[in-house]
């Protein structure tokens, strides 16, 4: 979730109140956003105020404070529009190349005219562009942001790609002009901060680049702008260029730039249009700032909120966030006309969240829940709970272990070939979540290794899930359920895990091999070869179903090897079956 | 019938199928723990794909969509599940097929409680596997309130009477609310859960009957535990470093008797 920070005396400035942190919190939980933590930095309180993920009109001190005041009454809902009388003769122009199809096809503009930026806005100008470029922006990879000191450029812009080497000119905050394989050198030697982008252009045979009618480049999208259109305090007219992958984001994070910065226009809340004129010589203009319209129904309104409200009473809630309407009687629809900021919204849905947002989740009416029906467990979790508590009555301890592990654990610390059963995990931030893990054996021994001031004997059991590949279902890996336990002293303890799996399979209502019964499943025991365990000390429990024998598991005393590789201290029996077949 | 458990899960289940869009910051690598070996998985059907793919392109069902290119190769991508909702998804489109084979509606209310898994830093409150408990109510005509009162009776079995509703986001739901109750103890409201109503670009490419609403919520076993039982590290609760000690000495539990 990004968290936007604000001075706190800035913030209550900008609402005209000053309220107390309980009371800004309520304020908070009210609207949807959350403050997360308070600061104190260089004397100043700060707030640093947690946004939904989708309002992107909520990421800068500008939104916020526009939004509350709207939610407060104290504001009316805000008005865009485009101004192109300081265009005079024609809007600024940036013209595409057919070169940057290949590499950043995308590129929209607008322009902000006299503007007065001082210290605080200007950092919010800057905020705003890292918190984009962080989020919807997927790091610059999607979409990138330019902004520019209009008057110190000249158009018509072009929009064009071209070979590294033929790009020169003198990077943000640097003095000599370089080219761009130059620049990415520097950058890959000396600068943390913009390293990290440079992958998404750097193996590309022509970057992209934006240049003035002087050949002036004003920026190497999406790494770095030029000097000489850099923005300072003293900037009136700025020129912002948006760059991407993707059409619908571009648009998105062209207009939270623009309008957010609106208001410090001298005609407010204006935009100055740009045409882009594309390789084909078709043109369009941009930013696109006419609201959409999004008919809701009034009783789906009501019917989903457990409301009889008039239209009249939902356009006046509908104000408060910022969404301007006009009612249908007759249609019984609510049209609201949707704002260029307000891009989560897709569907009548997200009107109607707003509505309640407004009404107040915790004034709706309460239903006690409809009919109750009997629940029941699904069959594998109500015999995995029998297990469990036959297991605990046997005297055993349950533990609950990790399904992640390493390879080291899963295979050559169980003294197992590393057969490449398991499923692997393409991004671990540590060895330890390698792998998933195809047996129950490194948790339990794992347990018993944290736990070696026990008192001894240390009983064990666990029933849980083990991850292995399947290439016949249907993502190529299934779980299957195992029942296993560790039985740990000074001595081996074999016929005390013997015993507890005679118990296990009489409480499974399997019985031993010869004993006469019809239709039932009988059990008995083989010896098994299996480095895991002592030589010679190992059984497979081979349970045979309408006749046809399984190998549902395996018990025995464990390795020394394995016990060493474990570091335990003291000898250990296991075993371990797949409680899946006696579903 | 509900499904066999999962925990490798393609993000078409886990992600596409609940309109979660591509390219979203939770399918990520840094919150995702993605595979190697299987790296993609083997099928998904082929025509609620299609549906979905549209949805998230276009839009439809009255909405306008994400408009952005969907990719089958990024919804092919094997995952451990992030969340329990992948498999209410996989359940709520089996839903939907019994419901268009038989004719007949019938309201159906799951549970499950089960492992997920994030790929994050783990510290004192966090490890990258940890349980989910998820409920969902599917019937016709559901409401807001219907959804308030469901969370109501369900916290106040917890022993949490006391909870309020705060608007939040979700991918998948809209509205959505998360739930604060009150701890005496720390003499605050504290998180204890998320729920809302699924939104229709997930449901209606399922092919759930138009007036049947879905609403769920959720919330994590390990941080309400932790809260209840003032525990602050994790690892002692969930892993291997459970001191068994405290497995053989804690008390039987009595919320709610």
């Amino acid at each position: 979730m990004p968290v936007v920070s604000l001075d706190r005396d800035h913030l209550f400035g900008g609402l005209e109140k000053k309220y107390t942190q309980e009371e800004f919190e309520q304020l908070c939980f009210d609207y949807g956003v959350e403050l997360d933590d308070v600061l104190e930095e260089d004397g100043r309180t700060v707030y640093k105020i947690d946004i939904p993920a989708n309002r992107y009109d909520l990421l800068c001190y500008e939104g916020i404070v526009r939004a509350l005041r709207v939610f407060l009454g104290k504001d009316p809902v805000p008005e865009y529009t485009v101004d192109n009388s300081a265009a005079g003769g024609g809007l600024q122009e940036m013209r595409v190349t057919d070169a940057v199809a290949g590499v950043r096809p995308v590129v929209v503009c607008a322009v902000l005219r006299n503007l007065s930026f001082d210290e605080r806005s200007y950092q919010s100008f800057i905020d705003l562009q890292d918190k984009l470029h962080h989020n919807i922006c997927r790091r610059r990879t999607l979409v990138s942001i330019g902004t520019h000191d209009l008057d110190a450029v000249k158009g018509p812009f072009v929009y064009d790609a071209r070979a590294p080497e033929d790009i020169r000119f003198v990077p943000l905050s640097k003095e000599n002009e370089v080219n761009a394989r130059e620049l990415f050198d520097n950058i890959r030697s000396n600068d943390i901060h913009l390293k990290p982008y440079l992958h998404i252009i750097e193996n590309e045979p022509k970057y992209p680049v934006i240049t003035d009618s002087s050949g002036t480049v004003l920026s190497l999208p999406p790494i770095i702008n030029g000097n000489i259109s850099r923005i300072t305090l003293n900037t009136k007219n700025v020129f912002i260029e948006v760059t991407a992958m993707d059409q619908t984001k571009a648009h998105i994070v062209l207009n939270t730039v623009a309008i957010m910065f609106s208001q410090y226009c001298k005609n407010p809340l204006s935009v100055e249009e740009v045409k882009i004129v594309a390789a084909d010589g078709s043109s369009s203009t941009s930013p696109v700032l006419e609201s959409r319209e999004c008919v809701t129904n009034l009783s789906a309104i009501n019917k989903l909120l457990g409301l009889q409200l008039s239209l009249a009473e939902v356009q006046k809630l509908l104000m408060r966030m910022g969404l301007k309407s006009h009612g249908d009687e007759e249609k019984e629809e609510v049209v609201v006309a949707v704002p260029p900021t307000r891009s989560d919204i897709l569907h009548p849905c997200d009107v109607i969240e707003d509505v309640a947002i407004a009404y107040g989740f915790n004034e709706l009416p309460v239903q006690p829940p409809p009919t109750i029906s009997l629940g029941k467990q699904n069959p594998l979790m109500q015999l995995t709970d029998k297990l469990r508590l036959e297991s605990a009555l046997a005297g055993f301890t349950e533990a609950l272990s990790l399904s992640l592990c390493s390879r080291e654990e899963n295979f050559g610390f169980l003294n197992r070939e590393d057969n490449n059963s398991g499923v692997t995990i393409a991004n671990p931030k540590t060895q330890e979540f390698q792998m998933g893990r195809t047996s129950l054996y490194p948790g339990l021994l794992k347990t018993i290794g944290s736990n070696q001031k026990h008192k001894l004997p240390l009983k064990l059991f666990e029933v849980s899930d083990v991850i292995l590949k399947d290439p016949s279902a249907e993502a190529g890996a299934r779980n299957r359920r195992r029942l296993a336990a560790v039985y740990c002293d000074r001595v081996s303890g074999f016929e005390v895990i013997h015993g507890f799996v005679d118990r296990i399979m009489r409480v499974l209502d399997v019985l031993p091999a010869g004993t006469p019964r019809k239709d039932k499943p009988v059990y008995h025991l083989e010896p098994r070869d299996d480095p895991t365990y002592f030589k010679g000390r190992a059984a497979n429990l081979i349970v045979a179903f309408d006749g046809k024998p399984v190998v549902v598991g395996h018990f025995g005393v464990v390795h020394p090897l394995v016990i060493k590789n474990f570091k335990l201290s003291n000898v250990c029996s296991a075993v371990e079956l797949d409680v899946e077949y006696f579903l | 019938k509900p499904p066999p458990s999962r925990y490798v899960e393609s993000s078409f289940w886990n992600f596409d199928a609940l309109f979660q869009p591509q390219q979203h910051p939770a399918r990520d690598a840094h919150d995702t723990f993605f595979l190697t070996q299987p790296a993609a998985c083997r099928s998904c059907p082929e025509e609620y794909l299609e549906r979905v793919k549209a949805v998230h392109e276009n839009g439809g069902y009255g909405s306008i969509g994400y408009r952005y290119n969907w990719k089958r190769s990024e919804a092919d991508k094997n995952l451990l599940r992030t969340h329990t909702t992948a498999v209410s998804s996989r359940m709520l489109e089996q839903l939907a097929r019994d419901t268009q084979a038989t004719g007949e509606w019938a309201p159906k209310r799951y549970f499950s409680v089960d492992r997920v898994f994030r790929n994050e830093t783990v510290d004192k409150t966090h490890l990258a596997e940890f349980h989910q408990v998820e409920g969902l109510v599917a019937d016709k005509n559901l409401s807001l309130g219907d959804l308030i009162g469901t969370i109501h009776m369900f916290f106040s079995r917890l022993g949490m009477k006391d909870v309020r509703f705060k608007p939040a986001y979700n991918p998948y739901t809209e509205p959505s609310m998360e739930i604060f109750a009150y701890h005496a103890g720390l003499g605050k409201w504290v998180e204890v859960g998320n729920s809302g109503v699924f939104r229709p670009e997930m449901l209606r490419p399922m092919g759930l009957p138009e007036d049947v609403n879905v609403i769920a919520w959720g919330l994590s076993l390990e941080r309400p535990t932790m809260i209840l039982y003032g525990i602050d590290n994790i690892r002692d609760l969930f892993g291997h470093k459970v001191d068994l000690q405290m497995i053989k000495t804690n008390p039987v539990c009595r919320l709610g008797l």
